[in-house]
C-alpha cells in the first residue's frame, strides 16, 4: 500500500479545487486522504457500530446490576432490625462490588480484564470482553443512583403497600420502584453519556471501535488534525442526539402525572 | 375469647432503646362493630398503638390477635391479615404515578385475584360513593386534600376488610375540608364497619365513637363511652387534658 501524497492528488484533483487558495488545497487534501481515499470513512462506520453496541450492551448490564445490588443494600438497611444471615452477607458483597469498581480506574479494570481474567481472542470475544467490563464498572454507579432513588421515595409509599397486604416485593415492584426510576431519569442519563465517552478506552484491549479506527487512520497517512477533530465531533454529535432525546423522555414521563 | 372480638392485644409493649416507652403494657379489645376512638397528647402513643395493629410498627414484646390468630408470631403471614385491616394515614400516601382507579383496583387485582372489570367496578362504587367517581382518571396531585383522604379511604375498602384503621385523617387536611372526610368516616360507622380511630377531632370522637380510650405515656389511662370520658372523666390526667382541648 502506497501513502497518497498530496502531489499526487492534486494532479488527479477537480478544476474549482485548482482555483481555491494553498492551504484550503492542504484541507481538502487531508479530508479525502482520511475519508474518501481507500473508503476509509467505513473505519469510522464500523467503529461507531462497535462503539454503539458496547455503550448499548453495558448500559443493559449497568442497569440491571446496578438495580439488583441497589435493592439487596436498601432491602438490607430498612430491615436493619432483623438482621438476616444471607441479606448480610449479600449486602457485604455489594458494598465491595461498588468499592472496587468504583476505587480503581476504567482502563485498569479494561487492562486485567482483557490480559488477566478473560484474555478473549478474536473480534466476538473481544467485543464481549468491553461489554462486561464496561458493563460491571457501569452497574457501580447505577447502583448509587438507583439506591438514591429508592431512598428518595417516601417511607409511607411502602407502608400504603404494606397495609393492603401487598408483600415487600410487591409493593417495591408496584409501588417503590416505578417512582424511583422516574425520580432517577436525569442522573442516568447521565451515566449513559459517560458510559458512550468512557467506551473510547476499549481501544487499550485492542477493540475497533471509532477511537481505534481514527488511530488507524492517524497511522495510515501520518497526519493527526483531521482524524483526530472528527472523532472529538462525532462524540459531541452522539452526546448532543442523546442529551436531546433523553430531554424529550423526561418531558414525555413528567407529563404522565398530570 | 368470644367470636366477636376481632383485635385484641395483650400486654403490647414498644420500647426504643433503653429510657423511651412507645408503648408500656396495652391491653385491650376490639368488638365487631365497634368504632374506637383513641385520643390522648401527642407522643402518647396512640398512633404507635394503631400502627402495631397491622404490625407497621413491630413491638417489642406482647402479642396481638386478630380474628383469633397471634399475629406477632413471626410464623404467622402477616400479608394475609394485612388484607382485612384497611388503613388510612394522615399524609394519604396515594400513590402518585397510578390514577384514583388504578390506585384503588391495584391491591384487589393482585391479591384478590379479581379481575379488572370487577375490581374497577367495586371501585366505582366505592368512588359513587365518597362522590368522587367522576375524579377516577384524575392522578392525585390532581385532588384536594380532603379529595385525597377520601380517595384513601376508598383504597382501603376494596379490600373489603374487616376493620379500618384511622391514623390522624384529617390532621394534615385544611379546616375547610375536615368536615367533608369526617362525614365519609361517619357513614362507614353507621354501616357498621368495625373502626379505630387516632384523632384530635374531639367532637367527631364524642359523635362516632362507641368506646373512647384515653392514652398518656404508653399506656391507657381511662376508657370508656364518649359521654363517660368527655362529661364525667375520673382520671386527672384525662380531666387535664380534656380541659385544654375542649
Amino acid at each position: 500500500m502506497t501513502v497518497l501524497t498530496f502531489a499526487n492528488w492534486i494532479t488527479e484533483a477537480p478544476n474549482w479545487i485548482l482555483s481555491l487558495p494553498k492551504w484550503l488545497q492542504q484541507i481538502f487534501f487531508q479530508l479525502y486522504q482520511v475519508f474518501v481515499y481507500e473508503n476509509r470513512w467505513q473505519f469510522f462506520t464500523d467503529g461507531l457500530l462497535t462503539t454503539f453496541i458496547v455503550t448499548i450492551g453495558a448500559l443493559i448490564i449497568g442497569i440491571v446490576i446496578g438495580i439488583i445490588v441497589a435493592l439487596i443494600r436498601t432491602t438490607h438497611d430498612s430491615m436493619s432490625n432483623k438482621p438476616n444471615f444471607i441479606l448480610r452477607i449479600l449486602n457485604v458483597l455489594c458494598k465491595i462490588y461498588v468499592t472496587v469498581l468504583r476505587g480503581t480506574p476504567l482502563m485498569v479494570q479494561l487492562l486485567i480484564m482483557g490480559f488477566v481474567i478473560m484474555v478473549p481472542k478474536g473480534s466476538v470475544q473481544t467485543t464481549f470482553c468491553a461489554i462486561l467490563t464496561l458493563g460491571i464498572n457501569s452497574g457501580a454507579y447505577v447502583a448509587e443512583i438507583a439506591r438514591s432513588g429508592i431512598m428518595s421515595i417516601n417511607t409511607g409509599q411502602m407502608e400504603a403497600g404494606r397495609s393492603l397486604g401487598l408483600n415487600y416485593t410487591q409493593s417495591m415492584w408496584h409501588i417503590i420502584l416505578p417512582q424511583a426510576l422516574k425520580n432517577i431519569l436525569p442522573a442516568l442519563g447521565n451515566e449513559l453519556i459517560a458510559l458512550l465517552k468512557e467506551t473510547s478506552l476499549v481501544t487499550v484491549i485492542a477493540l475497533q471501535d471509532v477511537t481505534k479506527a481514527a488511530q488507524v487512520i492517524v497511522s495510515k497517512t501520518y497526519t493527526a488534525v483531521i482524524p483526530y477533530i472528527s472523532l472529538a465531533a462525532i462524540y459531541l454529535v452522539l452526546v448532543m442526539i442523546l442529551t436531546k432525546l433523553l430531554a424529550l423522555l423526561e418531558g414525555r414521563m413528567r407529563k404522565s402525572e398530570r | 375469647m368470644s367470636d366477636n372480638v376481632i383485635i385484641k392485644t395483650n400486654n403490647l409493649c414498644k420500647f426504643y432503646g433503653e429510657s423511651i416507652h412507645a408503648l408500656d403494657g396495652v391491653s385491650t379489645e376490639i368488638k365487631k362493630g365497634e368504632v374506637v376512638v383513641i385520643i390522648g397528647p401527642s407522643g402518647s402513643g396512640k398512633s404507635t398503638f394503631l400502627r402495631s395493629l397491622n404490625l407497621l410498627e413491630h413491638p417489642t414484646s406482647g402479642e396481638i390477635y386478630f380474628e383469633g390468630t397471634d399475629i406477632t408470631n413471626p410464623k404467622t403471614n402477616i400479608n394475609i391479615h394485612r388484607q382485612k385491616m384497611g388503613m388510612v394515614f394522615q399524609q394519604f400516601n396515594l400513590f402518585p404515578h397510578m390514577t384514583v382507579l388504578k390506585n384503588l383496583t391495584l391491591a384487589p387485582q393482585k391479591l384478590l385475584k379479581k379481575s379488572k372489570e370487577d375490581a374497577e367496578k367495586k371501585a366505582m362504587e366505592l368512588l359513587e360513593r365518597v362522590g368522587l367517581a367522576d375524579r377516577a382518571e384524575a392522578y392525585p396531585e390532581q385532588l384536594s386534600g380532603g379529595q385525597k383522604q377520601r380517595v384513601a379511604i376508598c383504597r382501603a375498602l376494596c379490600m373489603n376488610p374487616e376493620v379500618m384503621l384511622f391514623d390522624e385523617p384529617t390532621s394534615a387536611l385544611d379546616p375547610e375540608m375536615v368536615g367533608e372526610v369526617l362525614d365519609v368516616i361517619k357513614s362507614l360507622a353507621e354501616s357498621g364497619m368495625t373502626m379505630a380511630i387516632v384523632t384530635h377531632e374531639m367532637g367527631f370522637a364524642r359523635e362516632v365513637a362507641s368506646r373512647i380510650l384515653f392514652m398518656d405515656e404508653g399506656q391507657i389511662i381511662e376508657e370508656g363511652s364518649p359521654s363517660d370520658i368527655f362529661d364525667n372523666p375520673k382520671n386527672p390526667r384525662t380531666r387535664s387534658f380534656l380541659s385544654k382541648v375542649l
